[in-house]
């Protein structure tokens, strides 16, 4: 499935992170399809102890397997037996006798497939229940770096399409080649047992099936990678063209599309064609060997008969024998797709737990105590990527209580600021104290729980206003989110939505404005009552009644924290205590607004020429 | 849409109505094949040849059996063997082809149904796309598609080819032995309902482990992309219990289901073996009174999984069948929806277009209930600037969206010259007005092709000329491919700004004498905004202009400042006039725009 999940990446972030993004978790181009080889040991070692706490079904599915097999091997010697023994003596009462027993084998086959899947199915469910789970916490204490260089939806793809690769090897594919594996044993042995010199001639066929099937899986697999190609580039132009059907019909390009959407398309016809031409001659060619295999049974077991070597009911059980040989060699020819995908899934979702934790709590670090707020950044260094740096020595100092305004372009290093902070990056060279501790040596935890965030963003979970509020403080009453939500100016709002608290967020707040939404992330900022507040502050397109709210919301959230903020609003930049203009990663200078503005220096120009330049070209374009 | 002509012929008092439009359906995808009829019918034929050639091989045995070794023929037997490979090379033959005309023609009905359905929505007016998402549009041309395919290739042609080996085995069962054909006739419906009954069961296990899948899904998701502020507010832990719910359904769900047919897959064999005792205690005693010769009970034997293939696979044909009416249901459903906005029967390419855009009386809703647009009332002269201002909802963006007919007016007229739009053709009303959506989204393509999108065949020159009009030649030549740098999904990521200078490129391109734009710059910075201010500029000489202005200095210089409320023009005027009304305009003034007036005297006393 190509339906992407990219394409929304957080509002922070800094310069570089675009560049790192394409060399990707493994470098690999397609994600979907791979082949490698169908099977590697060291793979498999590590997938094993998942299994391991659910030995005892994994025993119990293996002896059932043995009586499954035999049981279900046994079924044409019985009708020998039957022919031979029986009916060619006319014993009527023994043939009954022996159906009876018969009956009561195929009963015991039936349990004894049905314990086998079951008991396997369980152990490889739980074992991938135990998988998610390891995925899914590896997730949570990846660094943010790992997202930056991997996009949502190739991180999707490894927590759910690998694992439900894995799964089919688990319950069913791994079993399924083992039976098979022993089916084609068993027969082996009983024809050799009924007639060795028949079984001798018959069984060629074999390893002539064996040989053909591995010529043909060699083009089968090229020709079916093609139309996995093919069908992924026919979804990548249609849900570019759904997406941008706007676009499309208002630059009225829709005739240009559709003879490239239905090149494409024809393209994949193609393709699909010839690879049924492959796939199509395969069970013909199956069902000739199988054919001359039984003409060998006819020709020489009927010869056998003839000469009295052989029973007339051995050589029918020969004709149905053959015609089983065959069904596990095409069961394995399916299952070793399935192995192939599943060593590549192995692979990947193994990686993915390998990727290292960068950023950690450091063995012996201690808790945060309840901190002022003074912030300093001693000869910072940070690099995304060791190639290029993203901030160089920087020096920066924050009082308990200040507000420092962060200004430059894009890319200066504004958000990589915060980020340090918050440590979800750990710096290159320099420090970071928080009253006087390195970051570093103190908990997660204990670090970011004195601190709030509020991001370009507001990123809002499924749930309730209540809940989406609480995610500041789990403890916190419902009277303080009430108060919370009154302080920064959402009460009102919110008592006016039909469901008050209890309205259900939508997947990323879709259902509430972008006002609303930060709202929302004020007060939830404001109940965790930090000490420190890092702010990227919104610069979407938000109406002047909210506007104002949240200028309001903003200067109680301010008041008496020290706070980083990466300013868009002229008011929130001239109220700082600090302003700090950055270029490149580095200070150029900082001050407060008057300071700046007499200095005359690169604030001064960012602040004019980014306004005022902007105005009269507009007023000369205007009267022209 | 192409007419369909199949699905006229059901009588509609015949059938009741459900059942009609299950048909109705059937008969619509049945319809597609009609572009390959001689295919069609060739697929039938290599599928009768494949089933009557099954029947002969166990017959040869028989008298191999019978015959060869009664009458001590080693010729005989020699002479069966090559006839059962003979048999073998000619039932191929027709194997193959059946095997390769049922995916030809499924291929082809994909292939139609995706072009239709492309078709379909790009025809669709905005509305559509409002109502609709784009992940369920695609699971439509995907999922659903690839249903209706699969039931032609299995379903139908597999249908087909199992009831007539069926059918011909019973005739050819009963001529050997009548009883025990009867015994083998009477254990097939008792497999056929237990296939049925575990399929049905099995699907709506199936759909509840979906389901689940979908929740793990989301919360996955919603993981990742919120991995900054669950790192922030401490969330990891709550998160892990979050997941672990849906991880468990999921586990727990599929484990159910692969238990019901871990169960149901031996008891088919189980039962099919019970008959074959039956068989070979009556085949026997028959042979013992010499009633069936002993190779007739082999064919017996060997006809079994003739019989009992196609019962066993009947459940999982039906399977498709019921999923492929639902799939044709929903494909449908997009094919048949009409499209708002089309095309007057005789519309005339709008010509020589000087750009004088009146809007009159104008009502507008996107339900009946809910008007969003009433009584509008504007007139533009060419070269005109026209500024919107009012909040979200107030129905600025309606306003410009009706002008290029992405919606139509519900009541009265928008003409560009005198001419109503709606009496034009599409296609030269939106070359004569261009506008520069505010998600400027970009194609996976090169950057020289996104700007030419709207005119591909534009020459180097006139691309090159829009890029420096809009301010990105430079940024451009920057790159080491230049203009053939690829963006959107594989290529570099573009800024929000540099993203909006192409949109600005390639509506400049299309040379439009009526313009609509959005002032937000949302997400950019000062210098970048300042670049993006120099390419607005340029875009707006000599065009009649529509802007949702964010912008003070936009505003200032309108030729009509239009104040909206609640869909209504509320005050209309220059700045200077509006200012001292005292009315709306002077709140919004207040509120937004001061601030701005601020700086640029700042900038002025520098």
């Amino acid at each position: 499935m190509a339906l992407g999940f990219g394409g929304m990446g957080g509002g922070m972030g800094g310069a570089g992170r675009g560049m790192m993004r394409r060399a990707g978790m493994d470098g690999r181009s397609t994600d979907d399809e791979e082949f490698g080889k169908p099977f590697d040991g060291k793979l498999m070692r590590r997938l094993l102890p998942y299994l391991r706490p659910y030995k005892r079904q994994v025993t119990i599915a293996a002896l059932l397997m043995l009586v499954a097999t035999a049981t279900s091997v046994a079924t044409p010697y019985f009708l020998t037996v039957a022919i031979d023994d029986f009916i060619a003596k006319s014993d009527m009462h023994g043939l009954v006798l022996l159906m009876l027993g018969f009956v009561l084998m195929q009963f015991v086959n039936w349990f004894a497939t049905y314990g086998q899947t079951y008991s396997m199915t369980y152990a490889g469910q739980w074992a991938l229940y135990r998988l998610s789970e390891d995925v899914f916490w590896h997730l949570q204490v990846l660094p943010i770096a790992f997202f930056d260089r991997n996009e949502t939806g190739r991180i999707m793809s490894r927590a759910q399409n690998d694992i439900s690769v894995l799964q089919q090897l688990l319950s069913s594919g791994l079993l399924s080649i083992i039976a098979s594996s022993l089916t084609t044993v068993g027969i082996v042995f009983t024809l050799l047992a009924l007639d060795w010199r028949l079984a001798l001639v018959t069984l060629i066929s074999l390893p002539v099936l064996f040989g053909i099937i591995v010529v043909w899986q060699r083009y089968a697999r090229k020709s079916f990678i093609r139309t996995r190609a093919a069908i992924s580039i026919v979804n990548a132009s249609l849900q570019e063209n759904v997406s941008g059907v706007r676009i499309i019909q208002s630059l009225t390009r829709e005739d240009e599309n559709r003879r490239r959407f239905g090149k494409v398309n024809r393209q994949n016809f193609t393709a699909n064609l010839e690879a049924s031409r492959v796939s199509a001659i395969i069970n013909p060619l199956v069902d000739l060997v199988n054919a001359i295999a039984i003409a060998v049974v006819i020709a020489v077991g009927g010869s056998l008969v003839l000469s009295h070597d052989l029973k007339v009911g051995a050589l029918v059980g020969f004709a149905l024998y053959v015609n089983r040989l065959f069904d596990p060699i095409g069961q394995v020819t399916q299952q070793y797709s399935t192995l192939q995908r599943a060593t590549v899934a192995a692979e990947r979702v193994f990686a993915l737990l390998d990727e290292p934790v960068e950023v950690k709590d450091r063995p012996g670090a201690i808790e945060l105590p309840p901190i002022e707020g003074r912030v300093a950044f001693e000869h910072v260094r940070f690099a995304y990527t060791p190639e290029i740096p993203v901030l160089h020595d920087l020096n920066l100092v924050a009082e308990p209580g200040q507000t420092v305004a962060l200004v430059g372009e894009t890319g200066a290093g504004k958000s990589t600021i915060i980020s340090l902070l918050e440590r979800f990056y750990d710096v290159t060279g320099g420090r970071i104290t928080v009253d006087g501790h390195d970051i570093r040596e103190v908990t997660l935890a204990s670090l970011r729980g004195q601190m709030g965030i509020v991001l370009q963003e507001p990123y809002l979970f499924s749930g309730t206003i209540v809940d989406n509020i609480r995610l500041g403080r789990m403890q916190a009453t419902d009277d303080e989110v009430r108060e919370a939500a009154e302080i920064v100016g959402l009460h009102d709002l919110i008592a006016r939505l039909p469901e008050g608290y209890n309205t259900i967020v939508r997947e990323r707040g879709v259902n509430l404005s972008v006002g609303q939404r930060q709202l929302v992330s004020f007060a939830r900022a404001l109940l965790r009552r930090p000490r420190i507040l890092l702010l990227d502050e919104a610069t979407a397109n938000i109406d002047s009644a909210t506007e104002a709210r949240l200028q309001r919301a903003l200067g109680e959230l301010l008041r008496g924290r020290t706070a980083f903020v990466i300013a868009h609003r002229l008011a929130t930049v001239r109220n700082a205590d600090l302003i700090v203009a950055l270029h490149h990663g580095a200070i150029v200078e900082q001050g407060t607004h008057e300071e700046l503005i007499a200095r005359r220096g690169m604030y001064y120009d960012l602040y004019s020429f980014g306004f005022a330049s902007a105005t009269a070209a507009r007023v000369r374009a205007g009267s022209a | 849409m192409r007419a369909a002509p199949l699905h006229s012929h059901v009588d509609v008092r015949v059938c009741r109505r459900v059942r009609c439009e299950h048909m109705r359906t059937v008969l619509r995808i049945f319809s597609y094949l009609r572009y390959n009829r001689r295919a069609t019918v060739l697929a039938y034929l290599a599928l009768a040849g494949a089933a009557l050639f099954n029947i002969i091989t166990p017959l040869v045995i028989k008298q191999a059996i019978d015959f060869g070794l009664a009458h001590d023929s080693r010729s005989f037997l020699v002479l069966a063997g090559v006839l059962v490979v003979a048999v073998a090379l000619v039932q191929g033959v027709f194997e193959f082809f059946q095997s390769y005309l049922g995916q030809y023609l499924s291929q082809t009905v994909a292939l139609r149904l995706r072009d239709d359905l492309y078709e379909a929505v790009q025809r669709q007016s905005f509305a559509f796309h409002d109502r609709s998402e784009t992940g369920q549009l695609m699971s439509r041309a995907t999922v659903d598609v690839e249903q209706v395919r699969a039931f032609i290739q299995l379903g139908l042609l597999q249908l087909t080819y199992a009831a007539v080996l069926f059918a011909i085995t019973v005739v050819v069962a009963v001529r050997i032995n009548w009883q025990m054909g009867l015994i083998f006739l009477a254990v097939m419906p008792l497999i056929g309902l237990r296939a049925f009954v575990v399929s049905r069961s099995l699907r709506s296990l199936w759909v509840r482990v979906q389901g689940a899948q979908g929740a793990f899904t989301s919360v996955l998701q919603e993981n990742l992309v919120g991995a900054r502020v669950v790192r922030a507010f401490t969330r990891e832990q709550e998160e892990l219990d979050k997941f672990n719910v849906s991880n468990r359904i999921v586990r727990v769900d599929s484990l159910e289901a692969n238990r019901l047919a871990a169960f149901n897959q031996p008891l088919m064999t189980f039962l099919l073996n019970a008959a074959t005792a039956i068989i070979v205690i009556y085949g026997g005693y028959a042979v013992m009174h010499h009633n069936l010769t002993l190779g007739g009970l082999v064919a017996f034997l060997e006809y079994r999984t003739n019989l009992t293939g196609p019962v066993r696979t009947i459940g999982f044909l039906l399977n498709l069948w019921t999923r492929a009416t639902a799939g044709g249901q929903r494909i449908f459903e997009i094919l048949d929806a009409e499209s708002e906005v089309h095309e007057r029967p005789g519309a005339v390419p709008l010509a020589g277009v000087v750009g004088h855009v009146r809007f009159e009386h104008v009502s507008f809703g996107y339900n009946r209930e809910r008007p969003v647009l009433r009584a509008i009332e504007i007139d533009a002269p060419p070269g005109a600037l026209v500024a919107l201002l009012g909040p979200s909802g107030s129905g600025k963006s309606t306003i410009t969206q009706l002008l290029p007919r992405f919606y139509d007016v519900s009541e009265g007229r928008i003409t560009i010259d005198g001419h109503d739009i709606r009496d034009v053709t599409l296609e030269s009303l939106r070359h004569a007005v261009g506008i520069v959506l505010q998600d400027p989204f970009l194609f996976s393509a090169t950057i020289r092709d996104n700007i030419a999108y709207g005119a591909p065949h534009a020459t180097a020159e006139q691309i090159e000329a829009v890029a420096r009009a809009a301010r990105l030649h430079d940024f451009i030549a920057s790159l080491p491919d230049g203009y053939e740098t690829w963006v959107g999904e594989r290529g570099i990521t573009l800024s929000g700004g540099q993203r909006q200078r192409v949109a600005i490129a390639r509506t400049l391109l299309l040379d439009p004498k009526v313009l609509i734009l959005d002032d937000a710059t949302s997400s950019v910075d000062m210098e970048t905004e300042y670049l993006i201010q120099q390419a607005l500029a340029e875009l707006l000489r000599s065009r009649t202009t529509f802007v949702i202005a964010q912008r003070l200095r936009t505003v200032r210089d309108a030729d009509q400042i239009l104040v909206l409320k609640d869909g209504r023009i509320v005050e209309r005027g220059r700045h200077e006039e509006l200012l001292e009304n005292e009315g709306p305009y002077r709140e919004i003034y207040d509120l937004e725009l001061r601030d701005q007036e601020e700086l640029s005297q700042v900038a002025a006393r520098a």
